[in-house]
């Protein structure tokens, strides 16, 4: 080894060329993050919270200024050796990430719903019901490695969403992956159900980037290459190996559908949902869902454009049971996270026809809004209410922490007007009710569907859309036309964290619902995947 | 940017919604009076408009704002003859239900000036129905009056009210969401030929293959006849209309139930005049079957309100069997009937509503020899009835007449079919009117209050109009005739000619 290292001539050896502009918004996130590891480790545990909150707050808010400069310059370009695509997309994905983790870590530093706790375990190591836990909750320890851990996550996740290597996309992929697993199994309360919610969605999730690596090798197998851009040249001139080729991007298409809890791959969702801590489900649902959809379009329009269809017809299937299942099961969930958790299936459903409708600019259709862009916006008109509605959930509140059993919300309508009111309207636009973003983001998604082609998938989503409308008008019954039960939960009172979380969330949705021109316009702006 | 008058009318009623939550809960009257200010003033400006549109013609109140232009929607609102009339029922239907429904909202889940706030939004959303010009615009606001609906019934109703909240929701967003589809299709269709545009004067001048042409139609079709209602997609509304107060009532059959006859001219003859025209047998057939089958349930019912919301399941067979036979006498009636229908049905629930309020029941049995107890009661109630049956002298006559006989002139069997309909009508309401007004008086009965100065004054308005037009409609058909025309000039139909040669001497 040191042979060959000794050999090589020094003159050949050249740094690898970095633009250091255009990464500056991930180079902040994770640099805060490192940061926030050193902070752990050198502050006294009083400043911790305060100080990791103001780290991550400004990192986040840094990396968002850089990234809506370099969307303001229009530049688009394939940085650090063709590693990384800083291309339309992916600078507007980093935007809509930064903000939906603003907001995120917001909720992760209310205090003030728990009795002066936040919603994380002191201890992760202390046993559940032991003397340790009792002591730290009394102590009121906390653990501040949260915010890290979601810098982290949120780099990984801008990472993975402007991958232009599938190496690095799986590298990616774990980076914002781990610091999940982690997070899912800190809550303070209910920690078993949390614990076995981090167990499971590691299992699974390891199972899932298995899959997705045994592809990875098949593709590189079939095109001796990784970058994305090269396994489409290959796909335009390469005859033969068709069966690798297939079985690569199946199982790719298995790892990355796993991330986007697509239907068959989505039975971790439930359980992870309901036993993270609710801001990290919030957190999860909206940021996770977001950065996994980008990177399954750019793996899939750009290195497998070319075979579409050959993967076209499976991922129709997947679109319509992931629609169907997700609306179907929702029925019958009794919890509220869950219940969620099943709503962001059916969601990803109604994101997928958008996918494989494949209404792309350069495919012949000149007007009308693209798959991409169409994917883009309603990832930002569901990201913003989705961390809204789980806000409301910190704040419903019993003994025993968060009452998320559906039963325990009847009659909330009369106990907090605005609260449920809130919710309600959450649940409005999740159901795609006009006047709401979710309403605007379904419509795009439809059309862009339709436009190319799939509108069997969009008699289909309309009609699952009545199956979830159910589903969320059953949950304002409750509210609204039932009986307040004597033991009714209290509604914490929110601090400013949650209160603008919450306030964000609604104001999004206000927005988005009845002027959704400019966000669709900067979609649009967003353009295509470059290679 | 210039704001036209039909903007500041859809405003109008939702700033008041907004004045009257304003308003203390402590100070629920005010509250109530507020909403009534509101409503009177937009039933003036309405009137204002409605001059001017008889006078100057629509060109005045066309305004177009580009509202989400990667969509190609616009916030474009425009009148012509038949949302012109829908506009005006809308707008004096609304202060009439809420002098009618002063009390009735005391026993609701919420305040009362939640229920006043809720109608007046519902009058917004419904003026802004039956003016948009645009499909997207349309639609938008279509699906929205379903949540002031919702909350409406569900609040404010019956016993059964959250079961018939979610069924009319749930019902009526089936019909929406594959209108939804269609909605997206016309996007796509229009983003084909060149800039995506929702106005409907852009949709009309597209290019539409004939297999598409009937899909969409068939999308839009649906939602518009579950919302009229027609047999079989019906079966909401009775229990919605049963278990919501009699106002609500009122505005969900007289006003949110026309948006489905209202669309079915604008936009299904509008915009797929050929699917129109093919599906019309089996449109025809339907609507037939909702005249018959309507009234035949009517006969059967034995609580009051279900009995008026199946009478109205089979005036709305005749008013889809007016617009599907595609003649202009048949198009004309059918409008004209949905404002008749309109005030008949009204007065007719509204002054159930006040038997019911003072009985606590609903039951026709529980009732007997009320016109004994409280003739003015009796007396506007048989008025009400007598218009529902369309005697002849009330305006609902008129409609009905010009329906029957548009429709005889090209689809004879169907019409003379039809024709028995009035004949169960008047079999629904006059055996309702012996078994709640006459005989002796029953237990529970002999205490009942007469109408009330406040109750009259309501529905005097009502009663004037349905004489009024049943004697001369002229203004009204004024006013209808140039846009069914225009409507049958875009379907590409005539009136058949007179079989019978006019003779020099007739002339």
């Amino acid at each position: 080894m040191s042979a060959v290292l000794t050999a090589l001539p020094v003159a050949d050896f050249t740094a690898p060329k970095l633009e250091y502009t255009e990464l500056m918004p991930l180079l902040v996130v994770f640099g805060a993050a490192c940061v926030g590891v050193l902070v752990e480790a050198f502050l006294p545990r009083y400043l911790r919270h305060l100080v990791q909150v103001a780290l991550a707050i400004v990192g986040l808010a840094a990396a968002g200024v850089l990234t809506v400069l370099l969307m303001a310059d229009k530049k688009e370009l394939i940085a650090a050796q063709g590693a990384i695509s800083v291309d339309g997309p992916a600078l507007f994905t980093w935007i809509t990430l930064l903000a939906l983790t603003l907001i995120s870590v917001l909720l992760f530093a209310e205090r003030s719903v728990d009795g002066g706790l936040s919603a994380f375990a002191g201890q992760a190591a202390a046993v559940p019901g032991s003397e340790a836990e009792r002591e730290g909750t009394a102590a009121k320890v906390e653990h501040t490695e949260i915010f890290p851990l979601t810098l982290f996550a949120v780099g990984g996740m801008m990472l993975f969403a402007s991958a232009n290597d599938l190496l690095l996309m799986f590298v990616a992929l774990e980076v914002f992956s781990l610091p999940l697993y982690l997070l899912c199994g800190l809550a303070r309360r209910r920690r078993l159900i949390s614990q076995e919610a981090a167990m499971k969605y590691f299992l699974l999730g390891a199972f899932a980037s298995a899959f997705l690596l045994f592809g990875i090798a098949m593709l590189y197998g079939y095109a001796g290459t990784m970058s994305l851009g090269g396994i489409a040249d290959a796909l335009a001139t390469q005859t033969g190996g068709d069966t690798i080729l297939l079985a690569g991007t199946g199982m790719i298409g298995v790892g990355l559908l796993f991330k986007v809890g697509a239907v068959p791959f989505h039975s971790w969702t439930p359980d992870v949902y309901q036993g993270a801590p609710t801001p990290v489900t919030g957190f999860m649902a909206a940021c996770t869902k977001i950065a996994a959809f980008v990177g399954l379009m750019r793996v899939f329009y750009v290195a497998l454009g070319g075979s579409r269809w050959d993967w076209a017809p499976m991922m129709w299937v997947v679109a319509i049971l992931t629609m169907v299942v997700g609306s179907i099961v929702a029925i019958t969930q009794t919890d509220v996270k869950r219940m969620l958790a099943y709503s962001s299936i059916a969601h990803a459903g109604f994101l997928l026809t958008a996918f494989v409708g494949l209404a792309q600019a350069g495919s012949g259709v000149l007007n009308g809004i693209t798959s991409t862009q169409a994917v883009l916006f309603y990832l930002v008109t569901y990201g913003f209410p989705t961390i809204g509605a789980f806000a409301v959930v910190t704040l419903v509140r019993d003994a025993g922490g968060e009452a998320t059993h559906l039963s325990r919300w009847a009659g909330l309508g009369k106990k907090s007007p605005l609260l449920a009111g809130v919710f309600a309207f959450f649940l409005l636009s999740f159901a795609g009710i006009p006047l709401t973003a979710g309403f605007t983001g379904k419509w795009a998604v439809f059309t862009a569907a339709w436009t190319g082609g799939a509108w069997p998938l969009v008699v289909v989503a309309v009609l699952c859309s009545l199956v979830a409308a159910f589903f969320y008008v059953r949950v304002i019954v409750l509210m609204f036309f039932s009986d307040l039960p004597a033991d009714a939960p209290d509604v914490a009172l929110p601090g400013w964290q949650t209160t603008a979380a919450v306030a964000l969330g609604l104001a999004a949705t206000v927005v988005f619902g009845l002027v959704p021109g400019p966000m669709l316009d900067l979609a649009a702006r967003a353009g295509e995947f470059i290679r | 940017m210039n704001i036209g008058w039909l903007t500041y009318l859809l405003l109008l009623p939702f700033v008041g919604a907004i004045a009257t939550m304003a308003v203390p809960k402590a100070k629920g009257l005010l509250a109530k009076q507020v909403s009534l200010v509101f409503s009177l003033l937009t039933l003036a400006l309405t009137i204002v408009i409605a001059i001017g549109y008889h006078q100057n013609g629509a060109a005045d109140y066309a305004e177009t704002h580009t509202w989400i232009e990667a969509f190609g929607a616009h916030f474009a609102l425009g009148l012509d003859g038949v949302g012109i009339v829908l506009v005006v029922l809308t707008a004096l239907l609304t202060p009439i239900v809420l002098l009618a429904s002063w009390n009735d909202a005391q026993q609701g889940r919420w305040s009362e000036k939640s229920f006043f706030a809720w109608i007046l939004g519902l009058e917004a959303l419904s003026l802004g129905v039956f003016a948009a010009t645009d499909v997207f615009l349309f639609y938008v606001l279509f699906e929205a009056t379903l949540i002031p609906m919702y909350f409406l019934i569900g609040g404010f109703g019956g016993a059964q009210r959250s079961y018939a909240a979610v069924k009319f929701l749930l019902y009526s967003l089936l019909g929406g969401l594959l209108m939804l589809a269609s909605v997206v299709g016309l996007y796509v269709l229009s983003a084909r030929a060149g800039d995506p545009s929702y106005l409907l004067t852009d949709l009309i001048q597209l290019d539409i293959s004939q297999n598409t042409e009937r899909w969409l139609f068939l999308g839009f079709f649906f939602a518009f006849a579950v919302k009229a209602p027609m047999v079989p997609f019906h079966t909401w509304l009775p229990d919605a209309a049963a278990e919501a107060t009699p106002g609500t009532s009122v505005l969900l059959v007289g006003v949110l139930d026309k948006i489905g006859t209202f669309g079915m001219i604008r936009f299904c003859l509008g915009l797929f005049p050929n699917a129109s025209e093919w599906a019309t047998p089996v449109v025809l057939v339907l609507a037939l079957i909702s005249v018959l089958y309507g009234a035949l349930l009517a006969i059967g019912q034995t609580d009051i309100k279900r009995l008026i919301a199946y009478t109205s399941i089979s005036h709305f067979g005749f008013i889809v069997m007016g617009i599907f036979a595609l003649t202009s006498q048949g198009m004309t009636g059918s409008t004209l009937y949905m404002f008749n229908h309109g005030l008949s049905t009204a007065a007719l629930f509204l002054v159930a509503g006040y038997l019911i309020s003072r009985r606590g029941s609903a039951r026709i049995a529980d009732y007997g020899g009320v016109e004994k107890v409280a003739p003015v009661l009796a007396g506007t109630f048989l008025f009400a009835g007598l218009s529902s049956l369309s005697l002849p002298g009330l305006s609902p006559f008129i409609s009905e007449f010009m329906v029957l006989a548009g429709t005889f002139s090209k689809h004879r069997v169907i019409a003379v079919i039809a024709v028995v309909g009035i004949v169960l009508a008047a079999l629904y309401i006059l055996l309702m009117y012996q078994r709640l007004m006459t005989g002796p008086v029953r237990d529970g009965v002999e205490k009942l209050k007469d109408l009330n100065f406040r109750e009259v004054f309501a529905i005097a308005p009502l009663l004037v109009l349905i004489v009024g037009l049943g004697v001369y409609p002229k203004p009204v058909v004024d006013i209808i005739k140039p846009a069914v025309e225009s409507t049958m000039q875009r379907v590409g139909v005539t009136d058949p000619a007179p079989e019978i040669p006019v003779t020099e001497g007739q002339k």
